[in-house]
């Protein structure tokens, strides 16, 4: 078969396979902060996003996740072929959607495993029991990687947790769930480099064929570690550049000014 | 098993304790309350003439007091006392076996779960209907103790020097409205009577059911705990969603004599159309101590705050209480400790929960004299707010004289916030399950003190209550 002709066999083949989203323009408080956002994540690599503060990344973090703070006036956004502005918040959780927190929330009362554990029964069929034993073997076993102490499964979830604690626990919550596509919104933010790198081998061991990643950061040095396949430039609510691992490189030395002077119009 | 025809009769609807059973009544004192109810009432109970003669002079003080809308809610004006029967029963004795309370009770009682509890960690049930037990049993083993446990008519009839010596100690007649008139027309409730050193290892429990539209339910629970002895007492309530306004109107005493140990545990599920104006309070003598922990789920309006006279050295009382009010619901609830010797000791922790439309209240009242030495209390109330609409006022009035005393307030009121419902949402649960879940934390390190049968129950009936709330 030649080359190309292979190509569009594997694309068309895995046509449903992929995080996509067309032209997407979302705004809050009749400000619109997306402004026709493209970009496509197939299951199996892993795409960053770079752009400076308040370009909207979180934003687009939360408008695939289903925030009712933001309202979609355009475009589209499919998961597996699937429409995913038509569900609810938990429905595209339970479709395989993880959201990693750039501030994750605090759950008075609630203990980390009670947590873990509704989340999880929430994907069982109704009058289906999650197995305690096993579930608590599972968990250990991941906080066990991710260095965390085993009493955080008592404590309240984010509850006084450090900046530190809390991007461990978003990464403990996304190898529990075991999404198809994750988004990993300024995970980088907050950690010391040993953290860091905890959290970056665990991303790693994640990847996977049946998985697509789209890892959001202001900075190139979580990329150090975890090396993207595709790097997008956002600025002002637009994907403006897309290229390789190099890029993120680029934009670090010369700053995010460079890009968007290469587009502006002459 | 019922005929075809009685299950026909039966309405159900999802919630648990949302049916009811036909009307077949032996005994009923039809609508409104006069002298002659009182006399229908002693005269079917063949009470003796001071018990008779104490009614009477309830029903005048009831009579003769205003309602208290001065500071309580104006919809106790609502209830319309005429429209009440005050008296219904199916003229039968509590029996020990299920198996001879009549079918429509006992299947009511099954539905509830109850005779399944019994076997699996009571020590003793009562089961009203209306307004009669129609179940009362005990464990032999502490039968043989000399524990006594039975409803209060029976206690009356078979131990009036014990039932007499301390009825109405406690609570007086004339304390509210509401205490007057459950004295005029008690019937129901419990007697207990626990012998010195006794301790009852598992809980004793009545379980509260108003069956009939109309009508209003006023059992009377004495319970005297004697010297080092220990009880739990448990008590459950349920009644159907009627289109009238339905009244239950208790008044609970416990005394605790020195060294003595109670624990009362009441969780109450009532539809949302019972006006539950309860008087609750205990006595503990010398190093005794009394908890009351009180889950307030559902009704109209509830008024109700458990109190405890510390009238011996060293004495404890203490509060755990939980309200969720739901629309159209308003929880008045509180705590009312009276310290009365040296070194006595309270402790009162209150959380509530207001969902759309509901109000919750917190009244506290904690009374320190200037005379006594080394008093402690401790009041932390916690009001959570689900909905914007939400509504919820704390009232503390802690009145310490004296500077030899340790008292602590402390009051917060938190939202559950729409971050916190879209981060869990986020991870795959429903809003309902979300909100459920974000209540449970609220009141999880309260719920850890109670039994664990008693913190699975609430739990679910929180559920409920939250899965019914959200869109
Ligand atoms: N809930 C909101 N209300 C008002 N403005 C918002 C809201 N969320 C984001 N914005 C605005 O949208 C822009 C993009 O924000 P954000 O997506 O958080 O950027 P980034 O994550 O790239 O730093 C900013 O100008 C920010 O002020
Ligand atoms: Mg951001």
């Amino acid at each position: 078969m030649p080359r190309k002709e292979r190509r569009n066999w594997l694309n068309f083949n895995n046509m449903s396979q992929t995080l996509n989203i067309q032209n997407l323009h979302a705004s809050v408080d009749g400000n619109e902060i997306l402004k026709g956002l493209t970009l496509e994540v197939p299951k199996g690599e892993v795409h960053a996003i770079m752009g400076p503060n308040g370009s909207g990344k979180s934003t687009l973090s939360k408008v695939l996740a289903g925030h009712e703070d933001y309202e979609v006036s355009e475009g589209l956004v499919t998961m597996d072929g699937v429409d995913l502005l038509e569900l609810e918040i938990d429905e595209r959780s339970r479709a395989g959607l993880f959201l990693a927190f750039q501030y994750p929330h605090e759950i008075p009362g609630v203990t980390n495993a009670n947590f873990l554990r509704a989340a999880l029964q929430a994907r069982l069929p109704k009058g289906e029991e999650i197995d305690a034993v096993g579930f608590y073997k599972d968990m250990y076993a991941k906080m066990d990687s991710l260095n965390m102490d085993r009493k955080f499964t008592g404590r309240a979830v984010n509850d006084g947790f450090s900046g530190g604690e809390k991007k461990r626990n978003e990464i403990l919550q996304m190898m529990m769930l075991d999404p198809n596509y994750a988004i990993l919104d300024e995970t980088d933010s907050g950690l010391d480099i040993d953290a860091l790198k905890i959290v970056a081998e665990g991303v790693n061991r994640m990847r996977s064929p049946e998985r697509g990643f789209l890892v959001i950061t202001h900075y190139q040095r979580l990329l150090d570690y975890i090396v993207p396949d595709v790097v997008h430039v956002l600025f002002d609510g637009r994907i403006i550049k897309t290229g390789g691992k190099e890029l993120a490189l680029e934009l670090e030395e010369k700053g995010y000014d460079w890009v968007t002077q290469e587009l502006a119009p002459a | 098993m019922a005929d075809s025809a009685t299950l026909e009769a039966v309405n159900i609807d999802q919630d648990a304790g949302d049916f009811t059973y036909p009307e077949d009544y032996e005994h009923d004192a039809g609508y409104g309350l006069t002298t002659e109810t009182i006399d229908y009432i002693s005269d079917i109970k063949k009470e003796a003439d001071w018990i008779r003669e104490f009614r009477h002079r309830a029903l005048k003080v009831f009579n003769d007091k205003p309602m208290p809308t001065h500071w309580a809610s104006k919809d106790l004006e609502n209830i319309v006392f005429d429209n009440i029967r005050y008296y219904l029963s199916k003229g039968q004795k509590p029996t020990r076996s299920w198996d001879e309370v009549p079918d429509d009770v006992k299947e009511t009682f099954e539905r509830l779960g109850i005779p399944e509890k019994e076997r699996k960690f009571l020590a003793g049930v009562e089961a009203q209907f209306d307004s009669e037990a129609a179940y009362s049993n005990v464990k032999e083993e502490l039968e043989k103790e000399g524990v006594i446990f039975v409803n209060s008519t029976e206690g009356l009839r078979e131990h009036p020097e014990l039932f007499r010596k301390w009825f109405g100690k406690v609570i007086p007649t004339g304390d509210n409205k509401f205490s007057a008139l459950n004295s005029a027309v008690f019937s129901g409730g419990s007697f207990i009577y626990v012998p010195p050193g006794v301790k009852v290892a598992h809980p004793l429990q009545a379980y509260f059911r108003i069956n009939a539209e109309n009508f209003g339910q006023f059992e009377r629970t004495l319970i005297i705990v004697d010297e080092g002895a220990e009880v739990t007492y448990m008590e459950g309530c349920t009644a159907p969603k009627f289109e009238t306004a339905t009244l239950h109107s208790a008044v609970v005493e416990l005394v605790a004599m020195k060294d003595a140990k109670i624990q009362y545990i009441t969780v109450q599920n009532w539809s949302n159309n019972v006006f539950n104006l309860v008087t609750k309070r205990g006595m503990a003598h010398e190093n005794a101590e009394i908890r009351w922990i009180d889950c307030n789920i559902g009704s109209r309006l509830t008024m109700k705050y458990p109190g405890v006279i510390m009238k011996g050295r060293k004495a404890r009382g203490e509060v755990i209480s939980i309200a969720l009010a739901n629309d159209g619901q308003h929880q008045d609830t509180g705590a009312k400790m009276i310290h009365a010797a040296d070194e006595t000791t309270s402790n009162v922790v209150s959380k509530s929960i207001s969902v759309g439309e509901g109000r919750s209240t917190y009244r506290g009242q904690v009374h320190i004299p200037k005379h006594l030495k080394g008093c402690k209390n401790n009041t932390e109330c916690d009001a959570l707010l689900i909905n914007s609409n939400s509504r919820t006022d704390t009232y503390p009035a802690i009145t310490v004289r004296g500077n030899q005393h340790a008292t602590q307030h402390e009051a917060s009121v938190s939202q559950v916030s729409e971050e916190q419902i879209f981060y869990m949402q986020q991870r795959g649960l429903s809003e309902g399950e979300a909100m459920s879940l974000s209540v449970n934390g609220f009141v999880n390190d309260l719920v850890r003190e109670f039994p664990m049968e008693y913190s699975v129950e609430l739990k679910r009936l929180i559920d409920m209550e939250m899965e019914g709330s959200v869109g």
